[in-house]
């Protein structure tokens, strides 16, 4: 049990973070990924840094989305993902809350574990996940979808 | 529920998917509206308060409440449709109908594979590619980000994992004997099964049994694999879970 006690207070800081980020999960995972318009359904602001374009089931080049702003109980939250020849390259939040420095301590930390669990899951291999961790879970879930609906 | 739910469906012609999307998402809402214990004016909280009947009730709700007294019976009791007293059938809602709306889309013509997952618990139907099992991973409760398994659902039709466990929302399982959480040594357990609806039933029950008994427990049900996880770190399996591990 110790171990756990030592990992709460960290965890929870986590979850803060994690659950803030959840809600576009709602925006993003109601659309199934066999649709050829999802990219850009799903997505309001599908912006392309190369030459590709974001169409569902494109596995080449490198693309950027960005899924919708969504209102938390903590602030906006937006996040954006890089596709790079159908992998997954990298995660990052496009505005997150960080009007106080208690935000700012938060988003220090939870940002860069919650890119590191997206980037560690994809390399699993995996279509989804089971944990009690809902609000993290539901981040790697929207996650998900947001690469599904980008065709990986 | 104040929970999220993914869906992922392969196949199927995308107009009739959408649709039965749009079904599935009303059909969650539905749910939350006759069963939310957070909501004064859900059927459930007026049956609790005994302003309604079972009888006067939507459909649904008898049929979880006999579903919830099967999983009962077969747990002996621990896992149970009271919370400190009044009624409250939560535990066995989100599976349920997380398994309600993977069937409601699998039933599209055409749709080869299903994954819902609600809020950490995941009902799989079909595959996703034809040569490609579903493949979920199991996150560790002591290792933020990391995964403690990869179960795959190769070799069969339905799959569901459901996880129950303190990572959440802390010691939210209460044993239905004292009323009180339950002393477990436990940190997740992680329960694999053909059926969402029982999996995620099983899983807390076996969360507030403990480790010996509820490994024991689980190994004596039929078609049930299990993984579960110790606050000391000790990772505990079923007899056929290594079949299933992928």
């Amino acid at each position: 049990m110790h171990a756990l006690k030592k990992n709460r207070p960290l965890r929870r800081i986590v979850l803060a973070s994690a659950a803030t980020v959840s809600g576009m999960v709602l925006l993003l995972s109601l659309k199934p990924h066999t649709s050829p318009t999802l990219a850009t359904a799903s997505t309001k602001s599908p912006t392309t840094s190369s030459s590709s374009s974001p169409t569902a089931g494109s596995s080449s080049g490198t693309k950027s989305i960005t899924g919708d702003t969504v209102q938390t109980r903590w602030g906006p939250v937006q996040v954006r993902v890089t596709i790079k020849s159908g992998t997954l390259t990298d995660v990052t939040a496009v505005s997150y809350p960080q009007d106080n420095p208690r935000d700012q301590e938060i988003n220090s930390y939870a940002l860069p574990q919650l890119r590191r669990e997206a980037l560690a899951a994809q390399s699993a291999q995996i279509d989804t996940v089971s944990g009690a961790t809902y609000t993290s879970d539901g981040y790697r879930q929207s996650l998900q979808s947001a690469l599904d609906s980008a065709g990986l | 529920m104040g929970t999220v739910f993914s869906f992922d469906v392969r196949g199927g012609e995308p107009r009739a998917v959408l649709q039965a999307l749009a079904e599935a998402v009303a059909g969650l809402h539905r749910v939350d509206a006759l069963f939310s214990t957070y909501r004064e004016d859900s059927e459930v909280s007026q049956l609790a308060r005994g302003e309604l009947t079972v009888a006067q009730c939507a459909p649904e709700v008898a049929e979880v409440l006999e579903l919830a007294a099967e999983a009962e019976r077969v747990s002996d009791g621990w896992f149970s449709t009271r919370y400190r007293g009044s009624l409250d059938p939560t535990g066995i809602v989100k599976g349920w109908s997380a398994e309600r709306a993977a069937r409601l889309l699998a039933a599209v013509d055409g749709v080869c594979g299903v994954s819902v997952n609600g809020g950490g618990d995941v009902q799989l139907l079909g595959a996703p590619e034809p040569q490609r099992p579903w493949r979920v991973g199991v996150s560790d409760p002591l290792r933020p980000g990391g995964l403690a398994a990869v179960i795959s659902a190769a070799g069969v039709d339905e799959l569901s994992v459901a996880t129950s466990g303190t990572a959440e929302r802390g010691d939210h399982i209460v044993d239905p004997r004292t009323g009180r959480s339950a002393v477990t040594d436990l940190v997740a357990v992680t329960v694999v099964g053909p059926r969402l609806t029982w999996v995620d039933c099983w899983a807390t029950a076996a969360f507030a049994m403990g480790s010996r008994a509820g490994l024991a427990w689980l190994e004596s049900l039929p078609d049930v694999e299990a993984l579960l996880i110790t606050a000391g770190d000790e990772v505990r399996c079923t007899g056929g879970l290594a079949a299933r591990l992928g």
